[in-house]
């Protein structure tokens, strides 16, 4: 992620719900001066043809990622983890309901 | 690229990891995952990405001239408000794509900067006028025919954020063809004037739509390494071919000609044979010296000049350097940073 150049509007990032139940997706992101603009440049980029019924956005700069370079020892903890999964036990096939 | 700082390397450690992670990179487009902004990636498909996405994204937003030119012209407010939407989509696309190429560690004012400067390009369709409103269908159907040809293929490149814009940009691209066919269909079924108005505007928009699709492949040296990359999946002759095939049975049914003599369906090929347009008016429009290079860019740069007040006030509000309390100018400002991106 680039510093802000100077004189550029700060980067957003856009999260769209697209209907009741679902839950905020991010989209894309945008420049704005300022979170209230950048809801509206959202609505105009992100939702023209009733993509959303609600938005999230957040200054891009505020978000803290995991790094990609870690990602093997990051993700490691649930790698080894089978008997996390359903399929790990082994039930009759007549037993019903499960 | 990436935010975290290199440790210190021995000189031969530091080529070993780049080897390692080329091979990393390698095996991730070898398995037709995609790649994503913060991956490490080789510098020359960084710049090969942002040079096809900045062109990409220009070509959206000098596209909006072409047919923001005929919104106050457009005949009834049902077509006017069609081509109001079209253009504001051009926009929108542009914006995606914009935002794709800013992954790659590119400032929005350096792309805007690029453009400006010539130092990037944009599809040479674009530097060709609109003379008639028969263009405004003629557009639709044809450069936007030939632009989901080429588009719906890179919704599969392999760097994420190209291909998930180009996602969202193909979904809404079929109303542009579709409004476009329509509009020449309902001209078609009007009078003699109006079918030859049609006639007319395809036969000078065809040759440069067949062009979109770039040069012939043997001239074209970095199709290869894209293609090996992932960028892209088809060739640019591939393509073209696509496109004539899938428009000789619109053109038919519309009723028009298309202004070559040597198309015609080859049995064998299970395809259609097609003459070539002329390269070297490709080239001249490519080099500047099309009929409106000149003119687009310099519209660009007066929409880029005007708004820089709008673009330094709005800061200026958000730094609270000027916030009234005392009512919500939020509407207003909105307004006013949309000039940035009419086109009339």
């Amino acid at each position: 992620m680039t510093g802000q150049v100077r004189g550029e509007w700060p980067l957003y990032e856009v999260f769209v719900r697209g209907k009741r139940g679902l839950n905020h997706v991010h989209v894309g992101s945008l420049h704005a001066p300022d979170d209230q603009l950048a809801l509206r440049h959202a609505r105009d980029v992100y939702t023209r043809r009733n993509e959303g019924v609600s938005i999230w956005v957040v200054r891009s700069s505020a978000i803290t990622a995991s790094s990609p370079d870690e990602k093997d020892p990051l993700f490691a903890p649930s790698g080894d983890k089978v008997y996390r999964h359903p399929t790990f036990y082994d039930i009759p096939a007549d037993v019903p309901h499960m | 690229m990436p935010a975290v700082a290199e440790p210190e390397l021995e000189p031969g450690a530091e080529a070993q990891l780049e080897t390692q992670l080329e091979a990393q990179f390698e095996a991730t487009i070898g398995r037709k995952d995609r790649i994503e902004p913060r991956d490490w990636m080789p510098e020359a498909y960084r710049r090969t990405l942002v040079r096809q996405v900045a062109q990409h994204a220009h070509s959206e937003i000098i596209g909006m001239q072409p047919e923001g030119a005929w919104i106050g012209r457009a005949p009834s407010l049902r077509r006017k408000a069609i081509l109001l939407a079209k253009v504001q989509d051009e926009a929108g696309h542009g914006l995606y794509l914009y935002s794709a190429a800013e992954t790659l560690g590119v400032s929005r004012q350096e792309l805007t900067e690029m453009l400006i400067s010539g130092r990037q390009k944009y599809s040479s369709i674009f530097n060709y006028p609109t003379l008639s409103y028969a263009d405004m269908g003629t557009i639709g159907w044809l450069v936007d025919g030939a632009a989901i040809c080429n588009q719906v293929p890179l919704c599969r490149t392999s760097f994420g954020p190209y291909g998930r814009a180009m996602i969202r940009i193909c979904k809404e691209e079929s109303f542009h063809q579709r409004q476009g066919y329509e509009l020449l269909m309902t001209m078609m079924r009007g009078t003699d004037e109006q079918r030859a108005m049609v006639q007319e505007s395809v036969d000078r928009f065809w040759w440069p739509s067949l062009m979109m699709f770039g040069p012939p492949d043997d001239e074209s040296p970095n199709t290869a390494r894209s293609m090996a990359w992932g960028v892209k999946t088809h060739t640019n002759d591939e393509l073209r071919q696509r496109f004539v095939d899938m428009t000789v049975p619109q053109a038919k049914a519309l009723g028009v000609t298309l202004p070559d003599p040597g198309l015609v369906w080859n049995e064998e090929r299970g395809a259609h044979d097609f003459g070539q347009p002329d390269w070297d008016e490709f080239w001249e429009v490519v080099k500047g010296n099309g009929p409106c290079n000149a003119q687009r860019v310099a519209h660009r740069k007066k929409a880029w000049d005007d708004g820089a007040w709008v673009r330094e006030a709005a800061l200026a509000f958000a730094a609270g350097d000027c916030r009234d309390t005392s009512g919500d100018t939020s509407g207003d400002t909105s307004g006013e940073t949309s000039n940035e991106t009419r086109t009339v």
